[in-house]
């Protein structure tokens, strides 16, 4: 059943910079939420440091606000031990492409049923507009005193090298087309990730909304009033149908394509969907056949007190 | 065969090829530690007699392969410079050659009885009583036909050996076959071409319901025991072991309920095992990782989140010798203050030690309702000796494994606080997914609710209620489950960990000499139970403190908590655990007045 978004709002007074774009991601996340109708006790929000890991605290289900890129282990840790919760992770992209980079591919390799979105905007706002980890080589930001000396990472890219098997963008100022990302990262039966493109108006001069929207370009861009565009309005084919090395090699390469498009023309939409892979929750149950019944959260461990676990079998094989 | 055992692993950092030993201590008493003296080596190779001729006793043997007689030092490449140095000295001392014989002379002259074999004709002999022309060069058997001789030469009756093979090789019936030959002609062959030696196990008087363990299945068998039911664990030595048991035995029956599991994840880091082990906590999951020194170094900022939101958690601290990699395979009680102090800021944990193995099974079980009555995370310090360590002891009891969930809601009306205020400092616990249970948690400090505050007011509020939690400790826990006195006297040893081994043996030896001397064991390091030690040790005239570290780190939360000196140290930091005699003979020299204020241990290859 649908609810309404601001019953997953809560009253907690919201301190981003005006203009700021986490306020969309916050509202796309509440509408979807709400549109899938999740129970909100059934719910965790988990998020990083910085900014964007204030979030948890806005949306009205279990928030847990972590450590500076670490979010994704808390996340699947609850997420395993109790596999009947819908888990959303959320940070900043230099928390989940810099010091959480590690976890990232970790998180790819194992397909943990549940849905990271990185909050993207070139920059540590709340550090004071440092170049993160998706700012390109040479760019300078106001905030910058030199141009940045690094490449970028590229979000999309990493996540299919990675193994997560949902990877999208979405834009944060097209909030409708975000919720419906989102709807479907978290529905997606594996790891889901969405990188959301975000102006940082304090710090980022650069990748503006208005740059996001093409004003100073001259020609098609313009037109569209965008240099975003949807994949899904060119026919771009996301979704790996057959389980086959083929396809999958096939999908993942032109989805690896299409993640170093950028400049005049930023693709958002999926990029690349596999519900081929087995999900972490049924590798668990290849070795324990009741993980999905009586998972850790729900186990009960004592009988009047005391322990109820029979280990007489193993001490019995020690005895001599 | 009823004797008890102690037995201990030392290695290299290394796959193969480095020197590893065992040594086992056999006894118709229970034993707690090694001893300096070896009654009988039985070696399969060179390096083995090199490195530990010495320590064979007058009156003792070394079994030995007769082919290697000549081999030289220099032709053992794993010999290191240093060692070899050491050595050579010994040999030119005593006029003696570079080789196997060399110093198998020195042992013969000190009175130890050797007993030679071709390893290279038993299995010759062997391949053509079979006709198994494979047999001749498969060196791989030298070590069943070394154990098996040994155990010949000590007329250990034979029917052990055999079923232990067939229990190795079970699934193998074709290895096993070849491996029981191979036993049965070494062990003949000890008991005809060997007599006179001293030293015979023939068995004594079986105690019923004892247990041969290794020493890292005290902590896993007490976490499957206590609902454990979470581990995500990064490897490294010495405390792998114990997750990867937990997870060969992931599944099991639970009583009057459907069968149970512990899920165990190798994660890609020491970060994420913590924080997937906070994660599983925080759904009301008993969870815990597993680690030594530079893993529990990188969980510091975690341990300190755990700490501001109240996360039960457990850390198993199996340690090693440091600072940095150190002697990654070795033994040291290290980092016992490094445990205290990690992480940034003030924030409650708990560090609790065991002693000896047999105790790390009921220790386990505590530590999980310490982190849940006071939600906080619970450091249990262990160490390389206890993890390579085989013992002997009483059968583990479950049902003395009591659950205590602390303020754990099984249900939640409306209006719910994770951080309410409360009398005792603890506030009761949801956990995530829980109906009507929603809470927030954040690193920052928080309000009731768990959202962020910087507030001044409630900032000391919430720092006092959570370190009124150490003053809470010292109050709820038992004392006997915080301080063990096994007796005190005029000189008074504290000590901590597995080092009580050792110093309860010594103590038993000194008293044959009519020294007694006592022994507080501190189990709860953090918060430390300064009252209750002061009034332990208040006619207590020297305090000796003796621990595998370099610095005393004990004797330095003594003192600063207790405002008294340590009079003596027994220190160790060779790597090698402390045997029994060295405790012993520096025990004796401070009661004699004749030791250093630091008399440091240096016994063990």
């Amino acid at each position: 059943m649908a609810l309404k978004p601001a019953e997953f709002k809560t009253d907690v007074h919201n301190d981003w910079c005006p203009g700021c774009g986490d306020f969309g991601i916050v509202n796309a996340i509440q509408m979807a939420l709400a549109n899938m109708g999740v129970q909100r006790d059934k719910t965790t929000i988990f998020s990083g440091i910085g900014c964007s890991g204030k979030t948890s605290h806005f949306i009205n289900t279990y928030g847990v606000h972590t450590l500076h890129g670490r979010v994704l282990t808390f996340a699947q840790g609850a997420k395993i031990a109790n596999p009947e919760m819908t888990v959303i992770a959320v940070g900043g992209d230099g928390d989940g492409l810099g010091i959480g980079a590690g976890h990232f591919v970790a998180a790819g390799r194992r397909n943990v049923n549940m849905t990271y979105i990185i909050f993207d905007n070139g920059d540590y706002g709340l550090t004071k507009g440092q170049a993160s980890q998706t700012l390109k080589l040479g760019e300078k930001t106001k905030s910058l005193p030199s141009p940045n000396t690094n490449s970028n990472v590229n979000p999309i890219g990493l996540a299919i090298t990675s193994g997560f098997t949902f990877v999208a963008r979405g834009y944060s100022y097209d909030v409708r087309h975000l919720k419906d990302l989102i709807i479907q990262a978290v529905k997606h039966p594996g790891l889901s990730f969405l990188d959301v493109l975000q102006p940082c108006p304090t710090y980022n001069d650069l990748n503006t909304r208005d740059w996001y929207a093409g004003t100073d370009l001259m020609d098609e861009a313009q037109k569209r009033h965008s240099r975003i565009y949807k994949l899904e309005d060119t026919g771009y084919e996301p979704t790996v149908h057959y389980d086959t090395e083929i396809e999958t090699n096939e999908k993942l390469s032109q989805a690896l394509i299409k993640s170093l498009e950028w400049g005049n023309k930023i693709p958002t939409g999926v990029f690349y969907k596999n519900e081929n892979t087995t999900p972490y929750t049924v590798r668990i149950r290849d070795h324990i056949p009741n993980y999905l019944e009586n998972p850790p959260a729900k186990q009960n461990i004592s009988k009047n007190g005391f322990s109820n676990t029979d280990i007489s079998k193993i001490l019995d094989s020690l005895e001599v | 065969m009823g004797y008890q055992v102690f037995g201990k692993r030392e290695f290299y950092s290394n796959i193969k090829g480095e020197h590893s030993y065992f040594t086992v201590r056999i006894a118709d008493k229970k034993i707690h530690s090694n001893v300096n003296d070896v009654n009988l080596m039985a070696s399969f190779d060179a390096e083995t007699i090199f490195r530990h001729y010495d320590e064979v006793i007058s009156g003792g043997g070394i079994i030995y392969d007769s082919d290697i007689i000549e081999t030289k030092t220099d032709t053992v490449r794993t010999l290191d410079a240093p060692f070899k140095e050491r050595l050579h000295k010994e040999l030119e001392l005593k006029n003696k050659p570079f080789t196997v014989a060399g110093v198998l002379e020195i042992a013969k002259d000190k009175g130890v009885l050797l007993f030679p074999v071709s390893f290279k004709s038993i299995l010759h002999t062997l391949s053509e009583e079979t006709e198994n022309p494979r047999l001749r060069g498969l060196v791989r058997m030298y070590n069943v036909i070394g154990v098996s001789l040994s155990l010949g030469l000590v007329q250990m009756p034979p029917d052990s050996l055999q079923k232990t093979i067939d229990t190795i090789f079970s699934k193998k019936p074709e290895i096993a076959k070849l491996n029981q030959l191979t036993a049965i002609h070494s062990y003949n062959y000890a008991t005809t071409n060997f007599k006179n030696f001293d030293y015979i196990l023939l068995g004594t008087e079986k105690e019923s319901r004892t247990l041969l363990v290794q020493g890292f299945q005290g902590t896993a068998l007490g976490k499957m025991a206590c609902g454990c039911r979470f581990q995500p664990y990064y490897p490294i030595t010495p405390a792998s072991d114990e997750s990867v048991f937990l997870e060969s035995h992931e599944l099991f029956e639970v009583i009057d309920n459907r069968p149970g599991s512990t899920a165990v994840i190798q994660t890609e880091d020491e970060i994420c095992a913590i924080g997937m082990a906070i994660g599983g906590a925080l759904t009301g999951t008993r969870s815990a990782t597993c680690t030594s020194g530079p893993g529990f170094a990188l969980m510091a900022e975690m341990l300190g989140w755990a700490g501001i939101n109240e996360v039960p958690i457990v850390i198993t601290n199996y340690q090693r010798s440091g600072p940095s990699t150190g002697l990654p395979t070795r033994h040291g009680q290290d980092d016992l203050l490094f445990s205290i102090f990690a992480g940034h800021g003030d924030f409650p944990k708990l560090v609790y030690a065991s002693g000896e193995i047999e105790e790390s099974f009921y220790d386990t079980g505590n530590c999980f309702n310490y982190a849940e009555i006071f939600q906080l995370p619970v450091i249990h310090m262990m160490d390389k000796f206890h993890a390579s360590s085989v013992i002997t002891c009483q059968r583990w009891d479950t049902k003395k494994i009591s659950i205590d969930r602390g303020k754990l809601l099984e249900k939640v009306e409306s209006g719910y606080q994770r951080f309410k205020f409360s009398d005792d400092g603890i506030s009761p616990r949801s956990r995530l997914g829980m109906d009507n249970g929603i809470f927030w948690n954040t690193g920052d400090e928080s309000d009731e609710t768990g959202h962020i505050t910087e507030d001044p007011v409630l900032r000391v509020k919430m720092m006092d209620k959570r370190m009124s939690k150490l003053d809470l400790i010292l109050d709820r826990i038992p004392k006997d489950e915080q301080v063990v006195s096994h007796g005190v006297d005029d000189f008074t040893i504290i000590s901590w960990g597995s080092t009580i081994g050792p110093i309860k043996d010594a103590i038993d030896m000194l008293k044959k000499d009519g020294i007694s001397i006592g022994l507080i064991q501190l189990k709860l390091m953090h918060p430390f139970p300064a009252d209750y030690v002061k009034s332990l040790l208040k006619d207590v005239k020297i305090i000796i403190d003796v621990e595998a570290n370099y610095s005393g780190q004990l004797g330095k939360i003594f003192k600063q908590n207790v405002q008294r000196d340590i009079d003596y140290f027994i220190l160790k930091y060779t790597g090698r655990a402390m045997t029994s005699t060295e405790v012993y003979d520096s025990l004796k020299k401070i009661v004699e007045n004749k030791a250093e204020k630091r008399e440091v241990l240096i016994h063990g290859a």
